[in-house]
């Protein structure tokens, strides 16, 4: 993409700016929409309404909320560490849309096509516990530095499940690059590498439960990355007012919710690359069958955001479903359950690849 | 090691059974009811603001008495003979002016102890329950269908007739001085 926007301009300064919009337009939309969603989901699943007074169904309910944040009053303590504060959300931010940079949206539609995309998003998706902890001790607050230290220990053990179950994918396609894990999966849903990845080999049957496993591993692990319900013991509402951002207010606020929301649809976008063929078509491209080349990467950005907001779904399903887990149980079901399965999924992946 | 399993499988199935629970609620209709555009029907007894029929008021002052707050002020003035001031539903034939008639609805505690006193029915409770105000004045409802000149017009219309009646008293006194008294009072 940036070369395209090179070659369109000309400009090294604005072809970068051009490509840095685009994932930034999307993490905003994603919080616009997922917020209002939301809503409306805990809402019919607690056979509520849900926001219904704002616009027309609610709608411009998340676009009052926005507003109202940016109009508020930048409120501090007097004991936090100002510029470490400062600087927290803005990292988290950072984090979360470094992350987008190298996620495909179509073929071309992506913002550095680097060959170890894989590695680089597990690299800057953990920069974000930086942030984070940086957030919860410049807070100078008792349940914000208890927060951040959660957030830590959640974020750094469930990487481990996730990139063991990346491990594995990248064992069995042999790139890092996102774009070539898409490419392989192309044509139709059964080259997905939940139904055993393509060709039609015996080793694709055998694969088909592991892979099983490994996007219920990869999907939960993912899920505490982004502290969302059911592993949101860093902010228990409940027992730690909001954890980490509890001393933030207003647009700072928002920048945390801001890489919330991006992080729900980052984690989304890399369980549909690596399992649901990320933004290939699952019954071939219709440009193909019209002989229209311009409509395929349309519709190649269309699969992948609707892929994205069903793993975004699912998340708000589970958030509404399942009640929190204590931090033992956390940690139990991360080092003896998950882990474990990883390692042993691995092997086994890796035995039969050799096949 | 078989605990181990059957914890997996138990986690993996309790999840999805929660799911399938919550799923089905998605497509279950709300319960809510839209308060200010839907109203719940209120059961047939239910006691809300008070409202007074002044046609029917006689002025008698028993709902005022009843009252355990004393949230209700009633204030009338005798008629004089000729003033017509209609009858009310049930045939009584009114003989007061209702001056005053305040209800501090702040005050009162829908104990409904007013209702039934009333020889004419003209006090009762209605099935209005929005009627917050910004000012605590607005609280004290003033039933009476009198303006202020009327209600002066008609103390002075009783005083003049009384003191008529005094003095014609006085000079029936004056004129035939009998040692008993005659039950003149009764016309008022």
């Amino acid at each position: 993409m940036y070369q395209f926007f090179y070659d369109l301009t000309g400009n090294v300064i604005i072809s970068t700016i051009a490509v840095a919009v685009v994932p930034l337009v999307n993490i905003l939309i994603v919080a616009l929409i997922g917020v209002y969603l939301e809503r409306k989901v805990s809402a019919w699943m607690q056979d509520r309404v849900g926001p219904n007074r704002t616009g027309p169904l609610g709608l411009f309910q998340t676009v009052a909320d926005f507003v109202k944040m940016l109009q508020k009053e930048d409120a501090t303590s007097t004991e936090i560490d100002r510029k470490l504060y400062n600087i927290a959300p803005v990292l988290v931010f950072a984090g979360t849309f470094a992350s987008f940079a190298a996620i495909p949206f179509s073929k071309h539609l992506i913002g550095s096509e680097i060959e170890v995309g894989l590695f680089y998003i597990l690299a800057v998706s953990s920069f974000v516990v930086a942030g984070i902890l940086m957030a919860g001790w410049a807070s100078n607050n008792k349940y914000s530095l208890l927060g951040s230290m959660r957030a830590a220990a959640q974020i750094i053990s469930y990487e481990i499940p996730t990139a063991i179950v990346v491990l594995s994918m990248v064992m069995l396609t042999g790139t890092l690059s996102l774009t070539q894990i898409s490419e392989i999966q192309t044509a139709h849903f059964w080259n997905w590498y939940i139904f055993g990845g393509p060709g039609l080999a015996l080793s694709k049957f055998l694969l088909i439960p592991f892979m099983i496993v490994g996007f219920i591993i990869i999907f939960i692990s993912t899920l505490a990355e982004v502290n969302r319900t059911p592993f949101d013991i860093p902010e228990a509402e409940s027992e730690l007012v909001a954890g980490y951002f509890t001393e933030y207010c207003g647009t700072k606020w928002a920048m945390f919710m801001l890489a919330e929301y991006g992080n729900m649809f980052a984690v989304s976008a890399i369980v549909s690359i690596l399992f649901f063929g990320g933004y290939q078509s699952p019954f071939g491209y219709l440009g193909n069958t019209l002989g229209v080349s311009w409509l395929i990467p349309l519709e190649q950005v269309g699969w992948f955001i609707a892929k994205g907001w069903f793993f975004i779904f699912i998340q708000m399903w589970l958030r509404w479903t399942l009640p929190r887990l204590r931090v033992d149980q956390l940690m139990s079901l991360c080092w003896k359950y998950l882990i474990p399965y990883a390692i042993v999924n691995l092997v086994i992946i890796g035995i039969i690849s050799l096949l | 090691m078989k605990q181990y399993f059957k914890n997996t499988w138990d986690g993996i199935y309790t999840v999805l059974v929660g799911m399938r629970i919550t799923f089905k609620h998605l497509f279950t209709p709300a319960v809510t009811i839209q308060y200010p555009e839907v109203k719940v029907k209120l059961p047939d007894r239910v006691r809300n603001r008070l409202y007074v029929n002044m046609d029917d008021c006689i002025g008698c002052d028993q709902c005022a008495r009843a009252c355990p707050v004393s949230c209700i002020e009633i204030e009338t003035v005798k008629s004089v003979p000729g003033e017509d001031l209609g009858i009310t539903s049930n045939g009584k034939k009114k003989a007061l002016w209702v001056t005053k008639f305040d209800i501090d609805i702040a005050k009162c505690c829908y104990c409904q102890l007013c209702v039934f006193p009333c020889p004419t029915e003209c006090i009762y409770m209605t099935d209005v329950y929005e009627f917050s105000e910004y000012d605590r004045s607005n609280f004290i409802y003033k039933f009476s269908t009198l303006d202020n000149e009327e209600v002066e017009q008609k103390k002075i219309n009783h005083e003049k007739f009384q003191a008529e009646k005094e003095a014609q008293k006085a000079a029936v006194a004056a004129a035939k001085p009998k040692p008993e008294a005659p039950a003149q009072p009764s016309a008022n």
